[in-house]
């Protein structure tokens, strides 16, 4: 217990009040941090599994479509089709901050603003399944883009409230509790050495009087 | 932070339409093929926002991917493969709700 090594005097008490008084005030602050950021998250996680049933699907369609493109074409040339990609995209990343929670936004821009350019081959040499499929993908991408931003949320958000809630225990069970045992402690050695000190203060008098006047 | 590109990790099927849309695409048939290629992507901070990773090669390195949950990039997403989904994604979405309330709610 932390209440037994401290020196039981009035200097002692009065640091240790201040720091109660820090540590309930932290504690405060903290659970009202930990209680916004479990609101956002709380969003986010809403969010993210509705795009992910809206991703898988998408992208269950596509590969769907791509299997049948596959199939009715030979690997070669669909390999060749798809060999030397027209199109490219970057993406640009943006920091927001949530409840001094750094997480990312995504904007990306293509290369050339065509949407025709996803297609990266002649037509006549491919089937129109593979376009269907490359389409159909294309279409699934903004939402995945969204997904990304999301589920990294999501995971960043979840961090910071672990911690969060880690240090909110610590002061709500450990730390307050014990500075409290140690206000207590120091106040009753206080008083305990008050006591000793009018008894003896007492005995003293009783003493000298008698001395004086003999009194019994 | 401009001019990030975007990674495509899967088996070849998978992963061919991605090109075709200007991602970059690193084909991969199985987990031991895959962990050294997303621990090389995922190194290089200033290249790749994101990575998207099928769920079949991402249940084998799992503990690959938890390594970068912590960090802003990559984002490291699990997609389905051609062969469906496996749910892993879903799983994913529950562990972290586990990780912020302390116990599982949904």
């Amino acid at each position: 217990m932390a209440s037994t090594n401290v020196k039981p005097t009035r200097m002692e008490l009065n640091r240790a009040k201040a720091r109660l008084k820090t540590a309930t005030r932290g504690h405060k602050l903290l659970k009202d941090k930990r209680d916004e950021l479990m609101r956002q998250f709380m969003l986010i996680i809403k969010q993210n599994k509705e795009l992910r049933q809206k991703v898988e699907a998408g992208l269950g369609e596509a590969m769907a479509a791509m299997s049948v493109a596959s199939a009715v074409m030979s690997p070669e040339m669909l390999e060749q089709a798809l060999l030397y990609p027209k199109q490219s995209v970057e993406v640009d990343m943006k920091l927001k901050n949530v409840m001094s929670v750094e997480v990312p936004e995504y904007s990306f821009k293509t290369r050339s603003d065509d949407p025709s350019e996803i297609y990266p081959y002649g037509y006549a040499m491919t089937s129109g399944e593979l376009d269907d499929a490359i389409g159909s993908l294309s279409q699934t991408f903004s939402d995945m883009l969204e997904l990304a931003r999301v589920e990294k949320t999501m995971q960043l958000l979840a961090q910071e409230i672990e911690k969060t809630r880690r240090r909110v225990n610590a002061l709500e069970y450990v730390m307050i509790p014990e500075m409290q045992a140690t206000i207590k402690y120091i106040t009753m050695k206080l008083e305990e050495n008050e006591r000793g000190n009018i008894t003896r203060l007492m005995k003293v008098k009783d003493t000298i009087l008698q001395e004086a006047h003999g009194y019994e | 932070m401009n001019g990030f590109k975007i990674a495509v990790i899967g088996d070849k099927d998978s992963s061919v339409g991605f090109k075709a849309l200007g991602l970059d695409v690193f084909p991969a048939d199985s987990c031991e093929e895959a962990k050294p290629l997303l621990r090389r992507l995922a190194k290089d901070k200033e290249t790749y926002a994101i990575i998207y990773i099928t769920e079949e090669l991402a249940g084998g390195i799992m503990d690959e991917i938890n390594k970068h949950k912590d960090e802003v990039t990559p984002a490291i997403i699990l997609i389905p493969s051609k062969n469906g989904t496996l749910g892993l994604g879903m799983s994913a979405l529950t562990s972290a709700v586990e990780r912020a309330v302390g116990s599982g709610v949904l």
